[in-house]
């Protein structure tokens, strides 16, 4: 089963959940992916011992001159304007580039080979409390958030569980869509404020156009209003958890400790919510859908 | 004119309230500078939930394309699954199909189709909205969701505040920034003048400030520091003033926790405006001073 935490709004929680919730169920060695590779923070609570470490790349475009009729033909094809004509000159902008090695298929002339780009890593190992961890880290200045991803998705440990929890960047554009893409649920954390509620709406509609069944967990209940709460009765959606917002909860986060480990009543709570995720994608799979 | 951009790195640290707060005391407080304001942050954008915006137009974004395999042309030879590095396109029934979500509109698949079986469509990505609020115009975007192309209705968002401002004599661009690094965060720091990095004195918080940090630095961005929540965990805003003290960065202002913010985010306005008086109010007109007086001495 894969579980995919994420929100819409940023600073919801997400991180928080997701690490509590594998270390409440780490006897079943979940596999954990950090998949917030603009701003990951799930090692901070997970103190992993990372010794895997692969570089992700994407293959960009590279003009043998020599070779060039400049047909134009690869600018033709590139959607991107990753690879353009100027005069008799083909000039390639790497930054552009999103790998698909459309101009390499389709010059005439092989005039156009593919060469490796790093836009980042992705570093796997071991979480303190055991069980295996992978995030990934995107290169300053680089754009593209999803190739990481999508390596990331691949990675392999040696001890392969059936569960895996991975942790959604904020927003609802292509990074969350990958994080969310082959999910069998999502975890929607979100906060009772107008904030929340607005991305929480946007969130939901992602999951459901990509077919993954959706539950929220509400965060630092009690500040903001109704709202919330109205919206996933409406909607269908269930409230599986409730995190009061308190100073002490706030002061661990901040220190960098996660919910079980510095409340440890929160371990069973965070065992329920488990429970209650699989019945519910159990429940959807018989089911059809829903 | 010049551009400010409100940048954090991690997500809810409080850029949305402290650009309410700025646009606000820019129309209102002190100092008064007309500003053009944006909210780039076009995949969750909550700028408009605090401002009472009154919309003034609504344009289509038009942006990317993805390929449809007509079903009966396709002759499942599979070249298309061979070329596709997306795994977008799925083999069902002897056949192919495209999956939306997972299509970058590379067109790989359309040239590589030898039975002419693929098409690229446009795809309707969004919209994005001129609106009139009571502090100035804003220029608002929604990405429809699952959508790519985020970083370009930034960009596009950006431009029409900047035209606009370019017409209408404004001396200030406000851009609220995204979370994040990458693209659409790219995008929204782009042509600023002055970086305002948000952050919360969390371990999250602190590692992202620098992440932000690194990449304003890549692109030759001034950075500016202000601490939210500052007083949740003391020790985090010591470490965050040491860090920019040894990285040559000046960190602002603390703005403190307060419900006000919150309570004013309910009622839909700015929290200098619904309660002036309160702590976080009382930092943030400091805090916008600060930032005004810097802006004067970039070029």
């Amino acid at each position: 089963m894969i579980i995919t935490v994420a929100s819409g709004k940023g600073g919801t929680g997400k991180t928080t959940v997701a690490c509590s919730l594998a270390l409440a169920v780490q006897d079943q060695m979940p596999v954990v992916l950090d998949c917030d590779v603009e701003a990951p923070n799930a090692h901070l609570a997970l103190h992993p011992d990372l010794p895997e470490r692969q570089t992700v790349s994407i293959s960009i475009p590279e003009v043998k001159t020599d070779l060039c009729t400049a047909c134009g033909r690869c600018g033709e094809v590139c959607p991107f304007h990753a690879i353009v004509m100027l005069g008799k000159k083909v000039l390639v902008f790497p930054e552009l580039c999103h790998g698909c090695g459309s101009c390499a298929r389709n010059c005439p002339e092989g005039a156009i080979i593919e060469v490796e780009k790093a836009i980042g890593i992705v570093e796997g190992g071991q979480a303190a409390a055991g069980f295996p961890f992978a995030h990934g880290i995107l290169n300053i200045g680089e754009p593209m958030a999803v190739p990481i991803i999508r390596k990331l998705k691949d990675w392999k440990p040696d001890s392969n569980g059936d569960l895996v929890i991975r942790d959604a960047p904020p927003g609802t554009a292509c990074p969350v869509v990958e994080t969310l893409r082959g999910a069998d649920f999502a975890l929607l954390v979100t906060e009772p404020t107008p904030f929340g509620l607005h991305d929480l709406r946007l969130a939901a509609d992602v999951a459901q156009a990509l077919g993954v069944p959706a539950g929220v967990v509400i965060n630092r209940d009690g500040v903001g209003d109704e709202a919330v709460d109205d919206f996933c009765r409406d909607n269908g959606l269930p409230v599986l958890m409730r995190i009061p917002l308190t100073r002490e909860i706030g002061a661990a986060i901040a220190s960098g400790q996660s919910l079980v480990e510095a409340f440890p009543e929160y371990r069973p709570r965070f065992q329920a919510l488990f429970v209650d995720i699989q019945r519910f994608v159990e429940d959807t799979n018989e089911g059809g859908g829903r | 004119m010049k551009q400010l951009v409100i940048l954090s790195g991690k997500g809810g640290t409080g850029k949305t309230s402290v650009a309410a707060a700025f646009a606000h005391l820019a129309a209102q407080g002190a100092p008064k500078i007309r500003a053009v304001l944006a909210d780039a942050d076009v995949d969750a954008a909550n700028l408009e939930l605090v401002l009472d915006p009154r919309q003034v137009s609504e344009e289509e974004f038009w942006s990317g394309q993805a390929a449809v395999i007509s079903p009966g042309s396709c002759t499942g030879c599979g070249l298309c699954a061979e070329v596709c590095r997306f795994d977008a396109i799925i083999a069902s029934n002897g056949l192919y199909r495209v999956d939306d979500m997972g299509c970058e509109g590379c067109a790989s698949c359309m040239y590589a189709c030898p039975d002419e079986a693929i098409q690229m469509e446009d795809q309707l990505a969004g919209k994005w909205f001129q609106s009139d609020t009571r502090f100035g115009p804003l220029f608002h975007a929604a990405l429809f969701p699952a959508q790519e192309n985020s970083g370009k209705l930034v960009t596009l968002i950006k431009q029409q505040a900047r035209l606009f401002g370019l017409d209408h004599e404004y001396p200030l661009v406000l851009v609220d920034g995204p979370p994040g690094i990458g693209c659409p965060v790219i995008s929204a720091a782009s042509g600023a003048d002055l970086a305002l990095i948000v952050t919360e004195p969390t371990a999250a918080g602190v590692h992202d400030m620098k992440r932000i940090l690194d990449t304003t630095e890549h692109f030759g961005i001034r950075s500016l520091v202000c601490i939210n929540k500052a007083d949740l965990h003391p020790k985090g805003s010591e470490d965050i003033e040491q860090y920019c003290l040894d990285h040559g960065l000046e960190v602002l202002k603390h703005i403190p926790f307060d419900l006000a913010v919150t309570e004013a985010m309910v009622k839909g306005e700015p929290v200098t405006a619904h309660v002036p008086k309160s702590k976080a109010s009382r930092a943030l007109k400091e805090l916008w001073a600060r930032v005004a007086d810097r802006l004067e001495e970039v070029a």
